[in-house]
């Protein structure tokens, strides 16, 4: 197939069994303009070279599995297509700021414990009855906190926070906004528990507000929209703590 | 692979999406002296129920009664579902999405903040309850999340279940490959929840993410559980040609038409009532058109291609879905993900232009054959979600019930499945860890090792690679248990099947190494779904009738005399094709009648109501 178009992919390697430190592969492939990064990727794999690891499902946008560094800039590999890049050649990594267990592949456990330790649920007082009814919330009151549910925790925003990748502990832009998610949420009640977690220093406060985790986001979360509110609220709970214990005010 | 290390819990659940995450929580919240396992392949909220868009069904206006929407389950299964589950389904639906709502899924509101419901194809009244048009990807990060707060669920992330483990008839674990070293892992339970989802990757052009492999499913028919009903399969009328990517039912919901080349509407031509015209305020009328039930819209599309009536695509024939009228504020407001999707793979802006659609494999009606409680004929195991069959949705399944099924039966799997725990508290362990062992030295034997599998020794290489094994699973099953099935291409498929099973004993893999090794889980991937195709392609072959999703152009009645039964497949070994029987269908107060769409066809009462 002489007249067949190529497109060249540098793929970063790194086998932890094998590998003293990470290398690059290089493949060609197919051309084909409606391909989008993850399936040329998925070619190689099934034709080529059955060893390339990388995490993919849903191929639509919406499992964020497949978040990798493409050309330096972290994309889910499921919405980038190969026409933005051809005839040039695509440079894949894993995604930055997480440590990397094989290839494409890496390490959540910290982002899955910063998760958790926000406190990532609806938090009442009341005990859980649903004979009752639903909970009435307006559309309004919905508004108030929509956009922060539609984090996909595919990790693109912290591989371009350069806070993230400084001080391992903060808690990242895609935790905070979760927790401000709850926050603004006319059902919850767990605003104080959440918060001494968020007011820790390498919590909002560690933000320096660079924004690129907006920037990078896929599905327009708007990470530091969340993470600035987020402050003003601990700001708020700081100078409250001053003249009365914490919560009583609430 | 390393030996194997033991864990011990009371209750094991494999699987971590929807069903699971329900199930996990049910047993959590009940019993907090409990120890939950969930052993998931990938991070729950990688589980494709986050995929699902349109809504879940659940009876809470008052325009609205149990009745119909029993009515409409059962109508809409053909009758082939059990009218005992679907009445307790339809009862405790409402129950679920408000637990749902207490946890924090962001339901869309009415202004008076109650939720919102929309109307959902072959449902005589608007009860589908939705969070914009991602509704399963809130439900389950929803789900993910409360489960957080639970410290007796244990967690096991991208551990990958290759067999069940069991123990004098009972069944007791799971042997599972932690992805990270590649370390065999006994995982015990008292008892067991497999909660895998369906096995849509078995065909190739599904909505169904990479990991919708049959795993489960095929890991129970192995212990000697059937798979019931699996010839009913269910292909979703409006997928994007090229990727299969899912347009939701919710966009015809809302008003959305379908049109041929002609800019006609032709599914009035098809026993699907009248179309009304799409400024009407009466339009999109139930159960009528657009509103009618997947199984047909998917089987007329097939007759406009062969009245030459499509529109041709580089993909293919095509039809367009046409939302421009819904205009640009309401598409944004019930709709944004559809159009998000219909501009980033299809290049298409719903706002200006009309969407093309082709039917698309989308979801199992049949499963693992369980009782109202989920439970097994394997003692000790449950099933629910889509890898279950109780069967509600029979030979068809009615958009927006699956999202509820899953809750539903998963919080009932988990109640049982907990209480057979306390019931049965002892097993023997060391049986249990003995089989591991097998299981880690079968793995390390036939792909690890050697590359090669059962049958060939150490150093003599397979020949067969897994995606060309794959692509001609794909071929045979696309071909010959499409929309439209007959003797032949059923045969042939059985045929074509029996022989890749064949192939696969000598199937190589590229990478034999034990880190993150998905090399080898796309082999152990592809058993499964062989597992899974025979017995579609036998139960389809059995099947002498047409119902439901399932049409033979041999048979094209319906034929209750013979086939007012469910289809149970059973496993007979690795050479041998399943052995098909037969168990009776639960019918209650809905004897089985004419299944009929759009006004003036032979309404009952129902639809009188409501049309």
């Amino acid at each position: 197939m002489p007249d067949e178009k190529t497109i060249t992919l540098e793929i970063f390697r790194y086998h932890p069994e094998s590998d003293a430190g990470p290398r690059f592969q290089s493949y060609d492939v197919p051309y084909n303009e409606d391909w989008v990064v993850l399936d040329a990727i998925n070619w190689i794999k099934d034709t080529v070279d059955g060893t390339l690891t990388y995490r993919w499902s849903c191929r639509m946008g919406v499992c964020g599995s497949c978040g990798m560094m493409i050309n330096d800039e972290p994309k889910l590999s499921c919405a980038v297509f190969l026409k933005e890049y051809y005839p040039n050649p695509i440079k894949v990594e894993p995604l930055v700021n997480f440590p990397v267990e094989r290839d494409l592949v890496i390490d959540m456990d910290g982002f899955m414990e910063k998760l958790q330790s926000i406190k990532p649920y609806i938090i009442r007082d009341d005990v859980n009855d649903t004979s009752q009814g639903e909970y009435k919330q307006s559309p309004a009151e919905l508004a108030h906190y929509k956009q922060y549910t539609m984090c996909i925790n595919c990790m693109l925003c912290y591989s371009a926070c350069p806070v993230v990748g400084s001080e391992p502990d903060f808690l990242g832009p895609a935790a905070l906004a979760l927790g401000h998610r709850y926050n603004k949420d006319s059902r919850d009640q767990g605003f104080d528990q959440r918060m001494e977690k968020m007011m820790e220093h390498e919590a909002v406060w560690g933000c320096t507000f660079v924004g690129e985790c907006s920037v990078v986001c896929p599905k327009n979360v708007d990470p530091a929209g969340a993470i600035q509110q987020a402050k003003a609220s601990a700001a708020q709970e700081y100078f409250k703590g001053f003249i009365m214990p914490r919560g009583a005010g609430k | 692979m390393g030996r194997s290390s033991t864990h011990q819990h009371d209750v094991l659940i494999i699987g971590g999406g929807g069903a699971g995450l329900r199930a996990a929580i049910a047993i959590a919240q009940e019993n907090p002296d409990l120890s939950v396992a969930c052993v998931s392949k990938v991070y729950p909220m990688r589980s494709h129920t986050v995929a699902a868009e349109g809504g879940a069904a659940a009876v809470i206006k008052p325009n609205d009664s149990f009745e119909n929407h029993i009515y409409d389950t059962v109508s809409g299964s053909d009758w082939l579902g059990d009218q005992d589950a679907i009445e307790l389904f339809v009862k405790e639906a409402p129950k679920e999405l408000i637990q749902l709502e207490h946890w924090g899924c962001p339901w869309n509101r009415e202004a008076d903040g109650s939720v919102s419901v929309r109307p959902f194809g072959g449902m005589g009244t608007e009860r589908t309850w939705f969070a914009s048009d991602k509704t399963g990807f809130h439900m389950l990060h929803s789900l993910f999340q409360t489960t957080l707060k639970y410290d007796n669920i244990t967690r096991y992330d991208e551990h990958f279940a290759s067999k069940l483990l069991v123990d004098d008839g009972r069944c007791c674990g799971c042997a599972a490959i932690e992805l990270r070293t590649g370390q065999m892992r006994a995982i015990l339970g008292k008892a067991i929840i497999m909660c895998t989802g369906g096995a849509g990757r078995v065909f190739p052009f599904t909505t169904n993410g990479a990991i919708k492999n049959g795993d489960g499913m095929s890991m129970a028919y192995r212990e000697g559980v059937a798979l019931k009903d699996m010839e009913f399969i269910q292909y979703h009328p409006t997928g994007l040609p090229g990727t299969g990517i899912l347009i939701t039912e919710a966009s015809r919901g809302e008003g959305g038409i379908l049109v041929n080349k002609h800019g006609y509407r032709y599914l009035q031509d098809y026993d699907l009532g009248q179309p009304l015209d799409i400024h009407d305020p009466e339009h999109p009328r139930k159960r009528t058109m657009e509103l009618g039930p997947r199984d047909k819209l998917s089987q007329v599309f097939i007759k406009e291609m062969q009245k030459g009536n499509t529109i041709d695509s580089k993909y293919g024939p095509v039809v367009h879905l046409d939302l421009r009228h819904l205009g640009e504020a309401k598409i944004n407001k019930n709709l944004p993900f559809v159009r998000e999707l219909a501009k980033n793979y299809a290049g298409i802006d719903p706002v200006y232009e009309p969407i093309p659609v082709r039917p698309v494999l989308h979801y199992f009606m049949g499963g693992i054959d369980t009782d109202l409680d989920g439970a097994t004929s394997l003692r000790g195991l449950y099933a629910a979600g889509e890898c279950a069959c109780v069967s509600i949705n029979g030979a068809n399944r009615l958009g927006s019930n699956s999202l509820t099924e899953l809750l539903v039966f998963g919080a009932r799997a988990g109640a049982s499945a907990a209480r057979f725990a306390m019931d049965n508290p002892d097993f023997n362990v060391a049986s249990l860890e003995a089989q591991a062992e097998d299981e880690s030295k079968r793995i390390r034997r036939d792909y690890i090792e050697t590359g090669t599998t059962p049958g060939t020794s150490s150093g003599d290489g397979g020949s067969e690679r897994i995606a060309t094994l794959r692509n001609e699973m794909h071929e045979a099953m696309e071909g010959g248990t499409g929309i439209f099935r007959d003797e032949k291409s059923l045969t042939d498929t059985c045929q074509k099947i029996a022989e890749l099973r064949d192939r696969f004993k000598i199937v190589r893999i590229d990478d034999h190494t034990n880190s993150f090794n998905t090399d080898l889980t796309a082999a152990l991937e592809l058993g499964f779904m062989l597992d899974v195709a025979e017995a579609i392609a036998h139960s389809a072959l059995e099947r002498k009738e047409s119902r439901g999703s399932h049409q033979r152009l041999d048979f094209t009645n319906r034929d209750d005399e013979n086939y007012l039964k469910h289809s149970l497949a059973f496993w007979q070994d690795d050479d041998a094709p399943p052995r098909i029987e037969y168990k009776p269908v639960t019918i209650t107060k809905w004897p089985p009648g004419k299944r009929t769409y759009g006004k003036g066809s032979g309404l009952t009462k129902q639809e009188n109501e409501t049309t």
